[in-house]
């Protein structure tokens, strides 16, 4: 496996001089994805802040070919594009050699609206990489809740009321629904691991068939943090449990070194306490008073979900 | 070659097969569903190497369609009522992305209360969206028009996707006699070996369907405006190739028994052989009366139609589709648009006919041309008037 210094050296087909926010971990998650290119590559995108941020007419930061059609959709449109491909080369009016396909999704255009053509092209099999940027909310609209935004946050739909604290719901398990499909290989990331992001990337474009990568993407906006922290936010999700990194291939979990490390010295698992104190998005359960019934319910949730991926791993 | 009896849906099935798309992308939906099975049939017996996805949805379907055509691929599918309208919002996004999808509908009626019958709304309600829109009236008519549509769409000068519809179950399950042509002469007329007209290269990477805000919006939709205009030519000469090929003449807007009508049916789709028939009746009775046809619906061939018009008195135009509302019926209002600009301007009647499937006999059309005439004898237009719909 090369070093993320060898890494740093790879061609990156996500320019500079998109319009993403100032500390945008979706900016960030695009480079590193694009830097595991290393075929022939076409991006599929659902509507998003990634697509309106880097596509604004006459201007473009993709150095691949790149396609947007709609947002609840992105899934069929790589369907579509891979059997275009494959009929083309049968008929041999294309090159025959194999082009990589990946399509970007947000929360809201994978957890709700793209869940069904989701689920169509991993039951099709297609062979293409979907990345889910999840970012906790439908961000590019404005902050309203997804089906991916977690327990008690603040967003514009699930607001932080005098009676109502947020969101009531937890997270869509959607990882676990996209494993259900028994897909050849899934798995989780974050931009503060590049490395394991990289790797994972360019092992999902060289299974045969669909895979799925769930990418923890923090939104400075809609998260309420400072631009500077963004990473950082990612890796204290990891490091609280909310975001586990582990990859599921051929229906065998296997955790990853960031997570192992701390199913392996349980002391290094921060309360989820750190996480939610450092985004804005939570403050209603700190002021005017904290709300200890509501982050004990959301430790459980997380401490239940981590025990149940520690023993799918085995470890 | 000597006929073949199939029904609407198996003749269009069979034009496709002889197109050999490099992918169709399809849902299932009565009264459609007839020409992906038998499609699904050819793909399964090795007959086209086309790849057939099974998608799970229409919003899928065409979604992937246009997957498929941005990457370059010649592509065929088909839908109907509900189906149409789950892919409303991608139909929009197939013109716009200048993608020569060709779509074979099975006109039905729309939900609700739920109806699998003829009908033509549901391809009306994309009038505006782009696509080039064609209905057929006889399973000849299909077979052919699905073949003329790839080359149409696929003309450098269009690069828009186009619909053909014939009447749910009234053509689509019923069987008639289609003079078939062979791979080679489809081949031939559609210019011979496809070469990949790939835009989705990795090679020459471009970005396809960026955001357009204000200063460029309108300049992008202007594009598919003109493309429509040009596309008029195109289908003419597409449809005279045709005819030389195979001797069988179309025209965009047809008409039968006009050069010295005073009356004229207009419609479109299955009801003109009925009308034909009332027309041959009426005639024998000594009434000036004759049928058009519009088989192109958009683009409106309004010039077209008014070299028809220009020494009627009255126009009946009887549709099977409706719009709730409005002012009169769907292809009336192109029609009465259109007739604004003659110099006399002819008496006007408007009937909305045999939505769900419901017949309209020949004796019918007959009543219908009958109540007209008294009306412009009196010297008025009529109100638009849905005929046999028990009030």
């Amino acid at each position: 496996m090369p070093t993320l210094k060898e890494y740093a050296k790879e061609k990156v087909h996500f320019s500079g001089g998109h319009r993403l926010c100032a500390g945008c971990a979706a900016g960030s998650m695009a480079r590193q994805v694009t830097m595991a290119f290393n075929k022939p590559t076409v991006v599929c995108n659902a509507t998003g802040c990634l697509e309106v941020a880097s596509t604004i007419y006459p201007f473009t930061a993709w150095e691949v070919p790149w396609l947007h059609v709609a947002f609840e959709n992105t899934s069929a449109v790589a369907s579509g594009v891979e059997a275009a491909y494959n009929a083309m080369r049968r008929k041999g009016m294309i090159k025959d050699e194999h082009i990589d396909i990946v399509a970007f999704g947000g929360d809201g255009g994978t957890f709700d609206i793209g869940l069904q053509s989701l689920s169509g092209a991993l039951e099709r099999g297609h062979d293409f990489l979907y990345i889910c940027y999840d970012n906790g909310a439908y961000m590019n609209t404005g902050i309203q809740r997804s089906s991916g935004t977690p327990f008690a946050a603040n967003t514009t739909t699930s607001p932080a009321g005098s009676v109502v604290p947020g969101k009531g719901q937890f997270k869509k398990p959607l990882v676990d629904i996209v494993v259900a499909h028994r897909i050849p290989f899934v798995a989780t990331a974050v931009p503060a691991e590049p490395k394991d992001l990289i790797e994972k990337v360019r092992q999902g474009l060289d299974v045969e068939g669909p895979a799925f990568i769930h990418v923890d993407a923090s939104c400075t906006r809609g998260q309420r943090f400072d631009p500077s922290l963004s990473i950082e936010i990612t890796r204290l999700a990891v490091q609280t449990c909310i975001q586990p990194l582990y990859r599921v291939i051929d229906g065998e979990y296997t955790m990853d070194r960031p997570s192992l490390r701390i199913a392996s010295d349980p002391s290094k698992k921060k309360p989820i306490d750190e996480y939610l104190r450092a985004q804005g998005r939570f403050r209603h359960l700190y002021k005017p008073e904290q709300r200890d019934d509501l982050i004990t319910l959301f430790q459980e949730d997380i401490d239940k979900r981590w025990e149940e991926i520690k023993a799918k791993c085995g470890v | 070659m000597s006929k073949i009896a199939v029904t609407g849906d198996d003749a269009i099935a069979q034009a496709a097969k002889l197109v050999n798309p490099d992918v169709v992308a399809a849902y299932p939906i009565t009264p459609q569903t007839i020409i992906v099975e038998r499609f699904s049939d050819f793909v399964a017996d090795g007959e086209v190497d086309t790849e057939f996805v099974c998608v799970e949805s229409e919003h899928s379907a065409m979604s992937a369609c246009i997957g498929a055509s941005t990457a370059g691929g010649r592509v065929f599918t088909s839908s109907a009522s509900a189906g149409l309208m789950l892919m409303y919002e991608i139909l929009q996004i197939a013109s716009s992305s200048r993608t020569p999808i060709v779509c074979a509908i099975a006109n039905r009626a729309i939900s609700g209360p739920i109806n699998i019958h003829g009908e033509q709304t549901d391809q009306l309600l994309f009038r505006d969206s782009g696509w080039i829109s064609q209905f057929a009236e006889t399973n000849q008519e299909a077979y052919d028009q699905t073949i003329m549509a790839f080359k149409i769409g696929e003309h450098p000068e269009v690069l828009l996707p186009v619909a053909v519809g014939i009447d749910g179950f009234i053509l689509s399950h019923a069987i008639e006699g289609v003079e078939p042509v062979t791979r080679e002469l489809v081949s031939d007329f559609l210019g011979g070996e496809r070469k990949s007209i790939l835009r989705l290269d990795p090679d020459n990477p471009v970005s396809i369907g960026l955001l357009h805000l204000q200063d460029y919006y309108m300049e992008a939709r202007a594009q598919v405006r003109d493309a429509q205009q040009r596309s008029k030519q195109i289908i003419i000469d597409t449809f005279k190739d045709w005819q030389k090929l195979t001797g069988r003449e179309y025209n965009p807007i047809e008409s039968y028994q006009m050069d010295d009508a005073e009356y004229a049916f207009v419609t479109m789709g299955s009801g003109a052989g009925n009308a034909r028939t009332a027309i041959d009746e009426l005639r024998a009775n000594g009434e000036k009366v004759g049928l058009i046809k519009v088989r192109v619906y958009r683009p409106w061939f309004g010039n077209e139609f008014s070299t028809l018009t220009k020494n009627i008195k009255g126009i009946i135009s009887v549709e099977r589709a409706h719009s709730f509302g409005s002012p009169g019926g769907i292809l009336g209002q192109d029609v009465k648009s259109t007739l604004f600009d003659s110099k006399q301007t002819p008496y006007m009647a408007e009937y909305c006919y045999g939505l769900g499937g419901r017949d309209c006999l020949v004796k019918e059309w007959t009543e219908i041309y009958n109540r007209s005439i008294q009306g412009f004898n009196e010297g008025e237009n009529l109100p638009y008037f849905w005929w046999g719909v028990r009030e």
